[in-house]
């Protein structure tokens, strides 16, 4: 029931957002729709329904976005100022890196904010002995200690502690 | 006020998705490729919705907006992932000068 609940209210700010008219013709729509989604497909998505009663979860949830964005835009700048660059400084490579996030949706944000980091992207996940292996443009370390102190470690501890 | 932001928003845009463009003649391989073409189109379009949402206020057409800003930030990355790995396992090699492959020492 419990996740019937966080599915259909997820459903319906997603609804709100899409309309964004509030007449009622078009809450009541939403509402019907929402419980047909949510009764149909609870179970695919939300897992552990206790996690989302947690109210440091969602401070922490908080903090990361814009630790996030700041990465994301050094980045951008980063990548810009290497393409102009007439030399085209890069030094690529696929290295490993370990992580100890266990949950789905934990390793999903850490592998896309890995992705829209600096230099670094994920090429393949290793869900059962927590292995990343990690598209670097520019190498720094080729041994997994050292590179998942530079590549991992940042996101890791804020994620931890949002998911799980 | 608002709109000029929005404008220059949506100039900053541009300049990231020329960027991203530049990337995809200048670079060697797929992976480095894939590198400038998703970190620069992702913040590049974000920043053109963004313009837009400030352009157009909480309207309709710009809450929209936010909500692409959302759903792009959590596909394109994956998409850029999937790209990469179906190369790889399709047996595309990294360029030349490249350090080290330990994806490919792991799946032998």
């Amino acid at each position: 029931m419990k996740t019937k609940i966080i599915l259909f209210i997820t459903a319906f700010l997603v609804w709100i957002l899409l309309s964004w008219s509030f007449q009622p013709m078009h809450l009541i729509i939403g509402v019907i729709v929402g419980i047909l989604v949510s009764v149909t497909t609870s179970d695919m998505f939300v897992k552990e329904p206790k996690i989302f009663r947690n109210t440091k979860r969602y401070l922490w949830l908080l903090y990361y976005i814009p630790v996030f964005i700041w990465e994301c835009v050094k980045a951008n700048i980063d990548a810009a100022l290497r393409l102009v660059h007439p030399d085209l400084p890069i030094n690529p490579g696929i290295v490993k890196v370990k992580t100890t996030l266990k949950s789905d949706a934990g390793l999903v944000f850490l592998a896309n904010s890995l992705t829209l980091k600096p230099g670094t992207m994920t090429v393949d996940i290793d869900k059962e002995n927590g292995f990343l292996y990690i598209h670097w443009s520019d190498v720094k370390s080729q041994d997994i200690e050292e590179a998942t102190r530079l590549v991992v470690h940042k996101f890791e501890r804020i994620l931890k502690r949002i998911f799980e | 006020m608002n709109e000029i932001i929005g404008l220059i928003f949506i100039a900053i845009g541009l300049v990231f998705d020329f960027f991203g463009c530049l990337g995809l003649v200048r670079l060697p391989d797929i992976y480095n490729r894939l590198h400038s073409s998703i970190k620069c189109v992702t913040l590049g379009t974000s920043s053109i919705l963004l313009g837009l949402l400030l352009y157009k206020g909480f309207s309709p057409t710009g809450v929209k907006a936010l909500l692409c800003i959302i759903f792009l930030f959590l596909t394109a990355p994956v998409s850029a992932h999937v790209l990469a790995r179906s190369a790889h396992k399709s047996g595309v090699k990294l360029w030349d000068k490249s350090v080290c492959d330990k994806y490919a020492e792991d799946k032998k």
